[in-house]
This record gives C-alpha cells, sequence and structure tokens, in this order.
C-alpha cells in the first residue's frame, strides 16, 4: 500500500514535471514565433472579411466560441489550415505556421487570452 | 423702442449667420469600420471636416445619399440602417433592420431604400423619409449584389439559390419576377452605369452571368464560362467587390476570382478581350471616371499594393505600396484624384491621377469604404 502511494507519488511528480517542461518548452517556442497581437488582428480583420469583425458571420459562418463547441482544437486547426474543399474557406496554409493555426483555433474556441 | 430695433436687427444678423448654406456637393463619408463612426470629408479642401459616432457595427459597411445630397443612408453589418444629415451632421434616424447586413441601396427616385441581409435572408425596403419598413421580401438565405435599376425597381440575387430577383415598386404592391440558374455560389452583383446589363460574379464557378434588363423576360447570359481552366486555381482570402463597373468606354474590366488578373470583357457582345496578369487577387478593379486606367487593389496578403493598368495598352503601368490594408479607392468625379483608406495606417490618402503623386495624408481610424455625394446621381451607386 505504501508503495503504490509512493509510485503513485512518483507518478505524479513525473507528470507535473512533464507537463512543467511542455509548458517551459511550448512558451519558448511560442515566444520566438507566436505574435498574438498580430494574430489577433487577422482574425478580426482578414478572417472577418467573410466572418464579420465581430465573428458574428457573413457571407461565412458565425465563429462566437459558443457556436464553436462542437469543434475539437485538432479538427479546427484542419480547417483553418487545409479549407473546406467546395466551400468559399480557403485553407491558409500558405500563410501560416502549424503552430498560429493551432493559436487561432484556441483563440476562436476561448477569446480571452 | 430703439432697444427693440437694435434687438430685431441683433436677432436678423443671427439668422443670417446661421443660415450660411452647406453646399454638400463636394463633401463625402469615409467608413470608419472598428469604432462605428463616419469621418465627413471635403474633397476641395482635402480635410476632415467632422467625425460622426453611434453607427453601430460597420465592419463591410457602405452607404448611398439622397437625390438632394443632404443625406447619407448607412447600411452597417449589424442590420443597422442609419439617416445621416450631413448639413448637419446629425444622425436623422436610424432603424436596426435585421440581424446581419450586407448593403443596401436607393431607389431612382430617391424614395425607397433597400437593404440586403445575410439573416434574416432577403431584403427589406423603407421609405426614405421616415425610415418605416413598406415591403419585406424574405428569400430564404443570404442575399447579396443589391441595386437599383430604372423605374423604381430593385435586382438582388441570393448566395446559395443561385437565383436573381427584380422587385418593381412601379405600383404600390410590389412586383417580384425570379430568375433561376444564374450560376453557383454568386458572390456580388453590379449594374451598369446606364441601367441595362445586370451582371454577377461567380464563386462557385469560374464565369459570370449577366441579364439584359431591358429585355422583358431576362434570362440569364453566360459571360466568360470557364475563364480560369487549366490554371491552378489559387486560394481566395477576400471576395472581390464588383462595386460599379470598370467602364472604360468599348470595355469592361472586371476582378477574376482565385486567379491573379482583370479581365476585360466587350462592353456590346460581353465577351472576353484581353487580361492582365495582376499582382494579386483582385479586390476592386476601379476606372478612372474618363476610363483611361483602371486602379487595382488586393486582398489579403498582398493589400498593401496598387497597380494602376492603362486601358490602351492593357499594361500595368505604375504600381506602388501606400500602406497595410489598402480597402477601398474612390475617384473624385471628373477623376483628378483618387482617396484611398490605407486600414492599418489609420490614413486616407488622397493621390493625383495624373502625376500619381501623393497630396495628402488625412487620418482616420481604420478606414474602409470612401464615398462622395455624387454617387447620388449614378444608377447603381
Amino acid at each position: 500500500m505504501a508503495d503504490l502511494a509512493r509510485i503513485s507519488r512518483i507518478g505524479r511528480l513525473t507528470r507535473a514535471l512533464l507537463v512543467t517542461c511542455a509548458l517551459v518548452a511550448t512558451s519558448a517556442f511560442a515566444a520566438e514565433t507566436i505574435d498574438p497581437g498580430a494574430l489577433k488582428r487577422l482574425v478580426h480583420q482578414d478572417c472577418g472579411s467573410c466572418h464579420g469583425l465581430t465573428l458574428k458571420g457573413g457571407l461565412g459562418p458565425d465563429l462566437r466560441a459558443q457556436n464553436l463547441q462542437h469543434y475539437d482544437l485538432g479538427v479546427l486547426k484542419g480547417v483553418i489550415l487545409d479549407g473546406i474543399p467546395d466551400t468559399a474557406m480557403p485553407g491558409w496554409r500558405p500563410l501560416m505556421s502549424e503552430e498560429e493555426a493551432e493559436w487561432v483555433a484556441r483563440y476562436l474556441l476561448e477569446p480571452v487570452q | 423702442m430703439k432697444q427693440f430695433a437694435f434687438a430685431l436687427i441683433a436677432t436678423c444678423l443671427a439668422t443670417i449667420a446661421e443660415a450660411e448654406p452647406t453646399a454638400t456637393g463636394d463633401l463625402g463619408l469615409v467608413i470608419e469600420r472598428a469604432t462605428g463612426s463616419v469621418l465627413l470629408i471635403d474633397q476641395s479642401e482635402r480635410a476632415a471636416l467632422a467625425r460622426i459616432k453611434g453607427l453601430g457595427d460597420l465592419s463591410h459597411a457602405s452607404l448611398v445619399y439622397s437625390p438632394d445630397q443632404r443625406f447619407a443612408y448607412i447600411f452597417g453589418r449589424d442590420g443597422g440602417l442609419t439617416k445621416l444629415d450631413i448639413v448637419t451632421r446629425q444622425i436623422a434616424g436610424r432603424v436596426l433592420q435585421s440581424g446581419n447586413a450586407i448593403g443596401g441601396a436607393i431607389s431612382d427616385d430617391g424614395q425607397l431604400v433597400a437593404v440586403s441581409n445575410y439573416e434574416p435572408g432577403g431584403v427589406r425596403v423603407f421609405d426614405a423619409d421616415t425610415l418605416q419598413m413598406v415591403a419585406d421580401i424574405p428569400t430564404g438565405g443570404k442575399t447579396i449584389g443589391l441595386v437599383d435599376a430604372p423605374g423604381r425597381r430593385f435586382v438582388f440575387t441570393g448566395w446559395d439559390s443561385g437565383q436573381t430577383w427584380i422587385a418593381d415598386f412601379a405600383s404600390a404592391e410590389p412586383r417580384i419576377s425570379k430568375i433561376p440558374d444564374m450560376g453557383r455560389n454568386p458572390y456580388d452583383a453590379l449594374i451598369t452605369a446606364n441601367g441595362r446589363t445586370y451582371i454577377t460574379g461567380l464563386f462557385g464557378e469560374d464565369g459570370l452571368t449577366a441579364l439584359d434588363l431591358w429585355s422583358d423576360d431576362p434570362q440569364p447570359i453566360r459571360v466568360l464560362p470557364g475563364y480560369g481552366r487549366g490554371q491552378q486555381e489559387m486560394p481566395v482570402y477576400k471576395m472581390p467587390h464588383l462595386e460599379g463597373w470598370a467602364d472604360t468606354g468599348s470595355e469592361f474590366v472586371l476582378p477574376a476570382v482565385g486567379h491573379h488578373e482583370v479581365l476585360w470583357i466587350d462592353a456590346e457582345t460581353l465577351k472576353e478581350t484581353a487580361r492582365t496578369p495582376t499582382h494579386g487577387q483582385p479586390v476592386f478593379a476601379m476606372a478612372r471616371p474618363d476610363g483611361r486606367h483602371v486602379w487595382v487593389n488586393f486582398a489579403h496578403p498582398l493589400n498593401d499594393t496598387i497597380q494602376v493598368i492603362d486601358t490602351l495598352s492593357k499594361q500595368v503601368i505604375r504600381e506602388f505600396k501606400p500602406g497595410p490594408a489598402v480597402l477601398h479607392m474612390e475617384f473624385t468625379p471628373r477623376g483628378h484624384e483618387v482617396w484611398i483608406s490605407v486600414r492599418d495606417a489609420n490614413v486616407v490618402m488622397v493621390y493625383d491621377t495624373q502625376s500619381f503623386e501623393k497630396l495628402r495624408e488625412i487620418e482616420a481610424k481604420s478606414p474602409s469604404g470612401i464615398f462622395f455625394t455624387a454617387r447620388a446621381h449614378k444608377t447603381g451607386l
């Protein structure tokens, strides 16, 4: 029992350590490549060409967070990068990195960033 | 008695001062899209005169003018329809007529103002004096390409349905005629200055579709079907706009979709005469009023650039970068200047169209559409 508790404690520690490393790595990486201000501007001004400055929809659908909750992050990121065939949604891969697309997807799902 | 006479004279003088007329013929408005305001501009002074606030969500906003050039009807994205008195610089009326709107038009007699809506899809028509709704025309889908046509008519098209509807308000009850098969996903439309030809640009297929409004029973006429055949389609990060023909006399110029070029069409036969490769996906291709040059701006991410194309040689003769996010261009009515909104530089730039010299920068907050009052006298604008 004591062993089990210790293992689980080690497990928790390891997990915490890994998460911390991942966070440090991500933010270090993000600091080099992600410009949140520029991406926010892109979302509202350029995605906004079709989806509206406030993202409530235009020729393209409503992108406000409450209407995107059925999307998981990966799928949304995929839509941003590769578009939706036979619709007006273009793929943004030529203009942004995977990391930037993920940031945008996260921002759309949780706008407070 | 002497006092009374003095007071009377003073009052008269004051009245004369107040009655100094405001001529609106060289004024205009700039949409400030992010702040819900418009900037009143003076073409001759090359200056901003006033900012009017409280107009709601003005992303993708546009406006039309009353025939006397006193009132602007501003169509906001949020469905707001605002009547602005540019003489008193006051809002004269405002209604929230839908949830999501995309533009409007004013009838040839100036009595009706129509707004096209994404949500609920359709067109609503208002009394230009009172802003009371006089007709509600649901189309069942997002409605684009609304223009006025001679004879108190409005013409508009469904993005999903590919149908163009003509609403005729010549008598009390509007008569609606529907023309199916205009093509897949029409994204915008325009009408020629003489009010005869209505053209929709198509997003869902390479080509455009025209209607001859002089015909008793207009039928879709395919224009440039398959113009992009054999070419790699490029992503479209912003839909082109077809506001006003770029009419160069015998030809028209239109932006291609998914291709970095403008298309030249013979005005009589509607057949292609040429195409000019451009810097990016064109958004506006606008002819200088004399038709000699065509000025083109571009979609994101190449939207810092303007190209000027010579109508005779169909070659790009000038390319320059006014600044980040060039959204719109408006020529003075006789074409000696062009006013350009550069959104991310927060300025409107004034250029001489002969020398290409920049004459002035006017501060504006996230400027988009620029509209001079001379539009009041032009069909389709």
